[in-house]
């Protein structure tokens, strides 16, 4: 395997870190909440890909389309009913909230998914495209294509669209949007129906391939060292903390076994959090983030 | 002013242990019926009606609350007064409950083939010291503490939510090293034998006579778990209302206006993280002990979950609330088993109805969570105070 090889893998990885990672993005930006719930939306949102197309038979595609339907209710109940109250209470106890959460949704989620690995009922499987020295898997191809696509879409939504433009303001400063006429509820709803989405998405393609089992949820809490290694607030910030974050765990994972076998087995699962301390000593707000500005 | 009871005129008593006589009396009433408890007698509540007795199957349950118990005040010490959200407690449980082992358990080795001599040799495959509880505990706490200090410099520099996943970090990066560390942690899915809690000969794990009295072993555990709850409650107590547990308030509530008044964030925040992390050390020695065996698998960011919902559910920043949470969640599996019990909760069987009593237990969980953060932020410390103050201000209450 060459090196060449090695960068395309972390690619692939870091497409589907950064789909997870803007979840989390958005919704801190927008609300100021730090959203551990992720792991449960995304298990829950590639559970539903696996129900419509492996048990109902639906085509793929449509299968994804209720999927994101499905996803997005989720979301937009879960903040309606359990972040709603939290207005206005500390950012801690927000954050623990939603791991309760996530701790309810991951018992219902394991639940339907059981113990076995499921298949996906993805169209890609485990075929390659063969480049010269380096093999592409088509659903790696996939995964960086939609991730790609969900960004582009993601920042013409923002920039374009008078609710992003909501969102921008709201993510600014929320009194001063309320007092614009936005609707912050409606902010707060939405955002959260883009992160469950993003993590559906992200969950779907740990899934296809090799399928989809209990674990999967772990990726979601690598995502968390991607988003604060590129800064909690930051869009471009998740992209660049993922590449660094995956092409980070895609080479230990490679040279590692090689060249430092003494840090063990399965070393590059505890890379990321490893980059994220680095990062974090030398910048405390990560790469991309807002820094606090403090007045007395 | 004796009309008025509660009423602070000075700050000595503002900042007492025990505010009024009353409590003392409470106080003491609750530690002789702990004792009484322990002792395994029955406490008549309704004399031939109705009665609380400690059985011999929940004892077990009750010293994994007492050790608990102490590890949630450690995190209520970083967490709720000092504002300092930390997720890796877990890992700080686990750097004690090792610390223990190692120093505390026994040597394991097996004859292995040496292929250079073609021989059978002693190679050691688990190292242990054998060493006396009294060295291995606080051993225990002081390593988890130093190791504390060394997170601190990260710690102070970050705020909020970046401590939180700095923190969250820890317990992986943990995981992986009490993985991997097999000769001294065993290793996944085998784990070791903990240390020994024996005191100068005098074995805590065994059933046995004290002053005339047969204990079993559970008992003698739940006694050693009481006293040092009492002594380590009341030190944390102490830390709260000092000069220290007043530096960490503010740094809590206002950190910039802590500094300006002359607080040094670094020190304190720095304090906080290390005692902190010594309770954590001592509670994860001494509740792994009293299991007699531990593994690497245990300390995972759930467990950290798992304490910070004591804190949340007992009441945050309040000693006697990490006590009450810590029996609330160690007991919770037992009361959802004994809610499964009854016809209006048949959707939870054991055997596999709409949810298993496990996985009730974790929904449970999760739900008090965000129902005690959403209804009663205050915990069940909160419930407390409003059912004393109804009985304060009876017959007029509002």
């Amino acid at each position: 395997m060459s090196l060449l090889q090695v960068l395309v893998n972390g690619v692939a990885l870091a497409a589907i870190y950064a789909m997870v990672a803007l979840g989390f993005v958005i919704v801190f930006k927008s609300t100021q909440v730090l959203n551990f719930a992720q792991p449960a939306l995304l298990l829950l949102g590639a559970y539903w890909v696996v129900y419509f197309a492996t048990v109902w038979n639906f085509p793929f595609y449509i299968a994804i389309a209720i999927a994101v339907v499905l996803s997005a209710l989720t979301g937009v109940v879960v903040e309606r009913t359990a972040l709603r109250p939290m207005v206005g209470k500390p950012v801690f106890a927000v954050a623990i909230m939603t791991i309760g959460i996530n701790t309810v949704l991951t018992i219902f989620a394991l639940d339907l998914i059981g113990v076995n690995i499921l298949g996906m009922g993805d169209p890609w499987g485990l075929q390659t495209l063969q480049m010269g020295p380096v093999s592409i898997g088509h659903r790696q191809l996939a995964a960086i294509a939609t991730a790609a696509i969900l960004v582009v879409l993601l920042l013409a939504f923002f920039r374009y669209t008078r609710f992003g433009l909501a969102m921008r303001a709201s993510a600014f400063d929320q009194e001063v949007a309320l007092t614009a006429g936005v609707s912050v509820a409606a902010v707060f709803a939405v955002s959260w129906a883009l992160a469950a989405v993003l993590a559906m998405f992200g969950g779907l393609f740990i899934g296809t391939g090799f399928g989809l089992d209990r674990t999967a949820g772990v990726v979601a809490l690598k995502a968390l060292p991607v988003v604060v290694v590129g800064g909690l607030d930051s869009i471009a910030g998740a992209l660049v903390g993922a590449l660094i974050v995956a092409v980070a765990e895609t080479m230990t994972a490679f040279y590692q076994p090689q060249y430092a076998e003494f840090l063990g087995r399965n070393f590059s699962q505890v890379v990321p959090y490893l980059v994220m301390f680095l990062v974090l000593l030398v910048k405390p707000h990560g790469l991309f983030g807002t820094e606090e500005v403090e007045r007395v | 002013m004796r009309l008025r009871p509660g009423l602070v005129t000075d700050y000595d008593s503002d900042g007492a242990i025990f505010r009024s006589s009353v409590t003392r009396l409470w106080f003491g009433l609750l530690l002789v019926g702990a004792v009484i408890l322990g002792l395994g007698v029955r406490i008549p509540i309704v004399p031939g009606v109705f009665g609380i007795q400690l059985e011999a199957d929940i004892r077990l349950l009750a010293v994994g609350a007492l050790f608990a118990a102490i590890a949630a005040i450690g995190l209520n010490i970083v967490t709720g007064l000092a504002g300092q959200v930390s997720l890796g407690h877990a890992f700080f449980l686990g750097v004690g409950a090792f610390t223990g082992a190692i120093l505390g358990g026994v040597e394991v080795s097996r004859q292995v083939f040496d292929l250079e001599t073609g021989g059978f040799a002693e190679r050691t495959i688990l190292y242990g010291f054998d060493l006396d509880l009294i060295v291995w505990l606080p051993a225990a706490g002081l390593v988890a503490a130093a190791i504390g200090l060394l997170v601190a410099p990260v710690a102070f520099r970050l705020k909020g939510l970046y401590l939180a996943f700095v923190t969250l970090g820890l317990v992986f990066l943990g995981e992986h090293v009490f993985r991997e560390a097999e000769s001294y942690t065993g290793g996944v899915g085998v784990g070791r034998d903990t240390g020994v809690p024996e005191v100068l000969g005098f074995r805590f794990d065994q059933a046995g006579e004290v002053f005339g009295i047969f204990l079993s072993k559970n008992q003698k555990l739940y006694f050693l778990g009481l006293i040092l709850l009492l002594v380590m409650g009341l030190a944390a107590k102490n830390l709260a209302r000092s000069k220290v547990g007043r530096a960490f308030a503010a740094v809590r509530d206002r950190d910039i206006a802590a500094e300006m008044m002359g607080i040094s964030l670094t020190r304190y925040k720095t304090i906080a993280f290390v005692v902190s992390s010594f309770y954590a050390g001592v509670a994860g020695a001494l509740l792994y002990a009293a299991i007699g065996r531990l593994e690497p698998a245990e300390f995972n960011l759930l467990l950290s979950i798992r304490y910070l919902a004591m804190v949340l559910i007992g009441g945050v920043a309040t000693i006697s609330g990490s006590i009450m949470g810590a029996f609330f969640i160690t007991f919770l599996p037992t009361m959802v088993k004994w809610l499964a019990g009854f016809a209006l909760f048949g959707f939870i069987s054991t055997t596999g109805g709409v949810l298993t009593t496990a996985q009730f237990e974790q929904v449970m969980f999760g739900l008090l969570i965000v129902g005690f953060l959403i209804f009663e932020p205050l915990g069940l410390y909160g419930i407390w105070i409003r059912v004393r103050n109804y009985w304060k201000s009876w017959p007029f209450s509002y």
